[in-house]
């Protein structure tokens, strides 16, 4: 097949519009821009729908409402966007509507930086509004896979009526790299006879609703709601394991940082080290079992969390998986620094050093 | 064969479309590619430096402190990034623009009057055609006939005019390290 | 025997939950006789707010969207873009639209969004017991502005139908009431308008409702109708604030 070269954030944008996507509501920041700027010129050649709302809290509510006709919608942002998308994105899980939502993240706390971060993994996999709820969160570490997450999220998102949210940092975003536009899994997705599209001779009206005053009602609901997370769980996991079979170092790293991991591996096992990488595609649901799994095998002595955080957020749920069978040690930066091959494999040897 | 090149200089100097040029070219040599490009508000008329990797397996990190390649169109790069520069690696210098010299010793410096050259061929524009030049004739990594293909591609139709200016820009810049 | 009067099909059977002499019930008849008058109903998606109204999804007959508390101009933005040749509404609050949802307002009359927005205002927070809203008069006592509310607390109410008025996109903002059967009928004149302006894609229309809150104000439903044109219409006049095809002629 026929490769392409695509910078990140434009790709993604042709992948929603590839995916059916109907409609984009969005707002400019940085490093997510092109997004929205591809879709203003591209949506509407394909009869769909741009408008650039007046903040990202109207964003998301454009979502609500158009994902609530019955619209393949999508918004993205960056970090301090996503921040005001949590409303929305509660009120969305709350009545169980899809929607595909981008996080190219950047540095924080407040207006932190422009460049790359991966501060928001707490706020992406824990739901990072009010109340108890969980969405799919698909994390891409390459173009490529930017480009067929974003599309299989559309299926994900109108299988489940549950928002799905794709997160990369801004390189992924920012960066160029060959794709190829094969085909993605397509999945039997349920009508959407739930949607307010208008009676149109339709005995009873639809209601799309996330207010429960009885409180039982509303237990009800989130017991439902659990259900679906259940299932989420159950079909959606995604990870991936590289030179693990002997590993004796495992680093877990997401997005960006996996990367450069893997050059940092290549470079330890070119000197006798054997370091493997356990890589979570999707965020949340969390590989947890595989990773429990690998944590108890006799050739892995250590873990190593890399993450482009300061105190590190994957780490908890690395710990949760690894339950104290093996050490585990951090290297993580914020602000938009990015670790370094060269510290990874430092942090490797003195991982290595502790255990013998 | 992996080659990890820095191209940096002032916005508007044309460092990110090289970048971009020779990650088209490496793709269709089929080579894998990256291309990262510093990004904010120095890429509005401060100075922007993307990242490019050409290799012959997957990819890892796009972005790297030791490149075995700089390219230098203005000074500040060269400052900032002849440092990182791993031993045996070469750095090309716009001298047009540059007047610094390479300090260290174990760098191949290449000095290219970019902005001259393309002066002579007719267009200030193709300045960076002559460093791509330049770059494709030290490394041997690409073939020159992949590069002019190109250039026949991205000026198709009603910009096909422009086509033999590039390629002799190009083929200048080739000469200037032969 | 004949029937002279019937409930408005575009209401279902659910019994209200508004207080006694609150004007919700007749403002929800009036837009409900408008969607059925003008045939719309089959057709109409609407957007409730937060605020006493919160359940007017259960109300009306038509498709409904309960929105998230000020967001329903942006969720009716997503709506009418998708579905251009439909009618879709929002029925919002004055702590709702001209508070919280101020922005998502604005913005929407300024695209020229061609939906209908009737605005209740009653001066007050009416769910959450009565607080201070935008819209609260001045000397007006609300549990957040116990003595009454200042101008150097609070400032001036917001008058939103002249606010809206000056974006060209708005074509259509008319201020109304319906404490008597001369207003309940120049209010349900100016809601078919709406609608209609609305389905000629002409732009953004909007209704404002002096509406009491006879609970939260104090009052027995006499008496706050006779507060309502004394004191909320002095600082909020009744009529059509501005209407395009008028100037247009």
């Amino acid at each position: 097949m026929q490769k392409e070269l695509w910078k990140g954030n434009e790709a993604i944008a042709e992948a929603a519009i590839r995916a059916g996507c109907d409609c984009f509501f969005g707002y400019p920041i940085t490093p997510q821009s092109e997004v929205p700027e591809y879709m203003s010129v591209h949506l509407p050649e394909h009869g769909g729908v741009f408008v650039q709302s007046e903040s990202e809290v109207a964003a998301i509510n454009m979502v609500y409402g158009a994902a609530a006709s019955g619209m393949r919608a999508m918004t993205s942002s960056s970090s301090p966007g996503i921040s005001l998308k949590q409303e929305g994105i509660s009120y969305l899980v709350g009545s169980e509507l899809p929607a595909v939502i981008v996080n190219c993240m950047r540095g924080g706390p407040g207006l932190g930086t422009i460049q790359p971060g991966q501060g928001d993994y707490y706020q992406a996999t824990r739901g990072g509004g009010n109340g108890d709820y969980r969405t799919v969160v698909l994390s891409p570490s390459n173009v490529q896979e930017a480009v067929d997450f974003v599309q299989e999220a559309f299926d994900i998102a109108d299988q489940y009526r549950n928002p799905v949210m794709v997160v990369c940092d801004g390189l992924i975003g920012q960066m160029m790299e060959p794709i190829e536009w094969h085909p993605v899994p397509k999945r039997d997705l349920p009508p959407k006879d739930w949607a307010t599209t208008g009676r149109k001779g339709r005995d009873h009206h639809n209601i799309i609703n996330s207010l429960y005053m009885d409180p039982e009602v509303c237990d009800q609901h989130n017991a439902n709601l659990a259900k679906k997370y259940a299932l989420m769980e159950q079909n959606e996991l995604r990870w991936e394991e590289k030179e693990c079979g002997d590993a004796e170092v495992v680093i877990t790293a997401y997005g960006t940082p996996a990367r450069i991991a893997l050059t940092a591996i290549e470079a330890l096992r070119a000197e006798g080290i054997k370091a493997g990488l356990f890589r979570p595609i999707t965020l949340w649901p969390f590989p947890e079992k595989a990773l429990h799994e690998l944590a108890g095998k006799t050739h892995v002595k250590a873990f190593l969390d890399v993450e482009m955080s300061s105190m590190g957020q994957m780490i908890d749920d690395v710990r949760l998986a690894v339950e104290g069978q093996k050490p585990i040690r951090f290297l993580g930066h914020a602000g938009g620094v990015m670790p370094t091959v060269e510290e990874i494999i430092e942090s490797v040897k003195k991982a290595l050093k502790e255990v013998q | 064969m992996k080659k990890e090149i820095i191209i940096s200089g002032f916005g508007g100097q044309g460092g990110l479309a090289i970048g971009k040029n020779l990650a088209e070219a490496g793709m269709a040599e089929g080579l894998n590619v990256t291309w990262a490009p510093s990004y904010g508000p120095e890429m509005r008329g401060g100075t922007a430096n993307c990242s490019v990797v050409l290799s012959d397996k997957p990819v890892g990190s796009p972005v790297f402190a030791h490149p075995t390649e700089l390219i230098a169109l203005n000074e500040p790069s060269l400052e900032k990034f002849e440092a990182g520069v791993q031993s045996g690696g070469t750095v090309f210098v716009n001298c047009d623009v540059v007047t610094d010299r390479v300090q260290r010793a174990d760098l191949t410096a290449f000095y290219i009057p970019c902005s001259k050259i393309a002066e002579e061929v007719g267009n200030p524009k193709v300045s960076n055609m002559v460093m791509l030049g330049a770059y494709v004739a030290a490394t041997k990594v690409l073939k020159p006939e992949t590069i002019e293909k190109m250039i026949q591609e991205m000026f198709a139709g009603a910009k096909a005019k422009f086509i033999p200016l590039n390629i002799e820009a190009f083929r200048r810049g080739m000469a200037c390290v032969q | 025997m004949a029937i002279v009067y019937e409930k408005s099909k575009g209401l279902t059977d659910a019994e209200l939950h508004y207080c006694p002499g609150c004007h919700h019930g007749i403002i929800h008849k009036l837009v409900a006789e408008s969607l059925v008058e003008l045939g719309l109903l089959d057709e109409a998606i609407g957007v409730c707010p937060v605020g006493c109204s919160v359940f007017a999804f259960n109300y009306f007959s038509c498709d409904m969207q309960e929105a998230a508390h000020g967001r329903a101009p942006a969720v009716a933005t997503g709506i009418k873009r998708t579905h251009p040749t439909q009618a879709v509404f929002t029925y919002q609050g004055d702590g709702d639209l001209a508070s919280i949802g101020a922005a998502e307002i604005v913005h929407a009359a300024m695209r020229g969004e061609k939906f209908t927005t009737i605005f209740v205002n009653n001066a007050i927070y009416g769910m959450t017991g009565g607080q201070m809203a935008p819209t609260t008069l001045i000397g007006q006592r609300a549990t957040t502005c116990q003595s009454g509310r200042t101008v150097e607390q609070a400032g001036m109410p917001i008058r939103m139908a002249e606010l809206l008025s000056t974006l060209d996109g708005c074509v259509y903002a008319e201020r109304v009431c319906v404490t008597d059967i001369a207003n309940i009928n120049k209010a349900k004149r100016a809601i078919k308008k709406a609608f209609e302006k609305q389905m000629n894609r002409e732009g953004f229309t909007f209704i404002e409702v002096l509406s009491t809150c006879p609970t939260n104000w104090g009052m027995t439903p006499l008496k706050a109708n006779a507060w309502l044109k004394e004191n909320m219409a002095a600082y909020y006049p009744l009529g059509v604030i501005k209407d395009s095809s008028a100037e247009v002629k």
